[in-house]
């Protein structure tokens, strides 16, 4: 939230004048992601080494204390951890994240697997942010200060405040134990998994392929399941989208120009809707990029409430496991995966409005 | 709740003229002599509210003081314990419906709900606290020594506050989580555990807030004259530049305050928090629940996740009326839509 309000005015660092293009912008941008990468996997990787290793964590009660020895030598934990950092990182460049301990899967193929899953949850998630909260911004910025915009406030509190597992179980008890409009949980329904995964050329992303067979029961059901889900983590994003609608609107109804247009004679409605909206939704992108870390954050708790197959769900089943391995692995692999996406929305910002750019 | 922690750092106090007289933010009307209770920060912003942001501040004021309440005399609220399975009457139902003897009723396990919610509020204001304290501390000892120092520490620890700052918080919290305890721990050691997991992910914040007023600081007059007259680095950053550069943090504290609490109720969630008989954790009662929603039992879910809502709730309001009184642009442009009566009693509150 104070994220939201300090992050508004991009422009201030790009005063330079003359100084690189678009083009130079985008590559600096892009080596930016390499320190940040670096970083985050060393600090995952040295927080989870620091009290011990992962096969004692896992199995070590199970074992002696000779059988652990040969493990431990066997997976090479036995080496100093500056030796074992070094291959990691090593291992990381050449897309190598590992192999989990409990079931032994490449954790390079589980993000194949479950990202998919992740992908169309927040993509759906994103569709609902937007749709509630910039509309519900506009109209709190239009009636500022009345009724409205209080309640809209605290509507936007409570999207904030509302844990999403919460919420998860809010909707779910309302909506489908007791109305029964929707399923209790799960991307679809098993026979309509079954005859998805069949499909040749199956892309993961439930809704494409359920589109691509053209059957009507398919794709309700896919989208039946995505509802609740999509509207649990939507909402927690929704609250941000209206905040700052409201705010910049109100910010950019004070600006010169729009006084000028309303010494003009132009009324309040039209100023809003022609002048003072477009301007106010480019922090919005800006901010979506940090947004994109909280939804995999809220993905993660959002999955594991409606038993969602994705990689947040994964990456619960592994905790519970104790499967440190897994764990550190997905963790890396969401770093390299923040990082691309805060990247791809720093362009698109630099795209939309040349000041960004320095 | 947890404003007052720092009470000694974020109000301006006027020891010493050169600090004061330069002051930057402080108007003609804080340098009034009041009694010093009335400067303090909630206080102080309370008494110049009016209207609807009087009445969020106070809104949100009672609800903290409710859940403040209800942690510091749970002993007391509590029918039963937090791990109490049965009383002198036998062992408790499982998943009772709410009844004259247990009022939220009971929950998978035979817990009794009302009394796990109020023993969670004191996990969840411990938990809080501590982090709060523990990242204002090492955030502003950062801030100030990489702001002031500048050079390769401060490019370091900007890059590290950056890359953290752009990682999803809670799973570095459960890294931490895993560090720290191994996913599983008692009262003392869980909520330790969970604290400083928060506040990993909470110390570039500050960090960064406080770095960027020290290096405005760095070159404002005061600091400077400080330095030519022989100060040492130290007394510069403890009696000069701390006290300006802490102006903000209320704010920031009362939003990482409610972070805090989602973010252990998300860790209690996954099963990372605090074991469930060792303490009661909201997160961890709602994660049981998720569960019993299928066959329509409400009652475990509801009334923890309530509170969750409610005290996250009732922090934002404190921070958000914080936010909005210090906020000229937030404040002021009020007035004129205002009825002109309105507008002066708003003028002789601030007065």
């Amino acid at each position: 939230m104070t994220v939201a309000d300090t992050a508004t005015p991009p422009a201030a660092a790009g005063k330079k004048s003359g100084g690189g293009g678009l083009g130079r912008y985008i590559l600096v941008r892009f080596l930016l992601i390499i320190p940040t990468v670096f970083i985050l996997v060393t600090l995952v990787f040295f927080l989870m080494r620091v009290v011990g290793d992962p096969i004692s964590a896992s199995v070590g009660g199970r074992l002696t204390p000779d059988q652990l020895a040969a493990r431990l030598a066997e997976a090479g934990y036995d080496r100093p951890v500056l030796v074992q950092y070094f291959e990691y990182i090593g291992q990381i460049f050449t897309g190598d994240f590992g192999r989990t301990l409990t079931d032994n899967r490449e954790i390079s193929e589980i993000l194949v697997t479950y990202g998919t899953g992740t992908l169309e949850l927040v993509i759906y998630s994103l569709i609902v942010a937007l749709a509630v909260g910039i509309p519900l911004g506009r109209f709190a910025a239009y009636r500022r200060d009345q009724i409205p915009d209080a309640l809209l406030r605290i509507f936007a509190i409570l999207c904030y405040a509302t844990p999403v597992f919460f919420a998860a179980l809010l909707l779910k008890l309302v909506f489908s134990v007791w109305l029964g409009w929707f399923p209790l949980g799960g991307r679809a329904s098993t026979s309509t998994q079954l005859v998805l995964d069949r499909i040749s050329g199956s892309t993961g992303i439930n809704i494409i392929d359920a589109l691509r067979t053209g059957r009507w029961d398919l794709i309700s059901d896919v989208l039946a399941h995505a509802v609740l889900p999509a509207v649990a983590l939507g909402l927690l994003t929704a609250g941000v989208f209206l905040r700052l609608v409201r705010t910049n609107l109100i910010g950019t109804l004070s600006m010169d120009y729009v006084d000028a247009a309303r010494s003009r004679g132009v009324r309040e409605g039209r100023l809003l809707r022609k002048h003072a909206y477009k301007p106010a939704l480019i922090p919005i992108i800006t901010v979506m990029g940090m947004q994109i870390a909280l939804m995999l954050g809220g993905a993660i708790l959002t999955e594991t409430a409606f038993g969602w197959r994705g990689l947040g769900f994964q990456l619960a089943q592994y905790l519970g496991a104790r499967d440190f391995v897994a764990v550190q692995g997905i963790v890396a692999l969401l770093a390299v995966i923040v990082a691309l996406t805060n990247f791809a929305v720093d362009v698109l910002a630099a795209l939309i409005d040349p000041r960004v750019r320095y | 709740m947890s404003v007052p922690t720092d009470d000694h750092s974020s109000v301006p106090e006027p020891v010493e003229s050169s600090a004061s007289d330069t002051d930057p933010v402080a108007t003609g009307q804080a340098r009034q002599r009041e009694p010093r209770w009335k400067r303090l920060p909630v206080v102080w912003q309370l008494r110049r509210s009016t209207g609807l942001q009087r009445g969020m501040l106070i809104a949100g004021m009672v609800l903290c003081a409710v859940f403040l309440i209800a942690a510091v005399f749970a002993p007391l609220i509590a029918p039963y314990g937090f791990n109490q399975l049965s009383d002198a009457g036998g062992n408790f139902p499982r998943q009772g419906a709410p009844s004259a003897q247990f009022w939220w009723g009971t929950t998978v396990g035979g817990y009794d709900v009302f009394s796990r919610v109020v023993w969670g509020a004191q996990t969840a204001v411990l938990t809080v606290v501590l982090a709060v304290v523990l990242s204002i501390f090492l955030g502003i000892a950062l801030g100030l020594i990489s702001g002031y120092l500048g050079g390769w520490l401060d490019r370091i620890l900007v890059t590290i506050a950056d890359a953290i700052y752009a990682f999803p918080s809670l799973l570095l919290a459960i890294v931490v989580s895993i560090m720290i305890s191994g996913g599983e721990s008692g009262f003392i050691s869980g909520i330790l555990a969970a604290a400083i997991s928060i506040t990993v992910v909470f110390v570039p914040q500050y960090f960064r807030v406080v770095r960027a007023e020290t290096v405005r600081l760095k070159a404002e007059p005061f600091v400077e004259s400080a330095r030519v007259l022989g100060a040492s680095t130290p007394r510069i950053l403890s009696r000069h530049v701390l006290r300006n550069a802490t102006r903000s943090l209320p704010l920031i504290i009362t939003l990482n305050a409610s972070e805090a609490i989602l973010t252990l109720a998300g860790l209690g969630f996954l099963g990372f928090g605090i074991n469930p008989t060792a303490a009661s954790e909201w997160g961890y009662d709602l994660n049981r629940a998720i569960s019993d929603v299928a066959g329509g039992i409400w009652w475990t879910g509801v009334f923890p996740g309530a509170a969750i809502v409610l005290l996250v709730l009732g922090i934002t309001l404190v921070g958000e009326s914080l936010n909005d009184l210090s906020d000229p642009r937030l404040r002021i442009r009020r007035r004129p839509k205002r009825v002109p009566r309105r507008t002066a009693t708003a003028m002789k509150g601030a007065a």
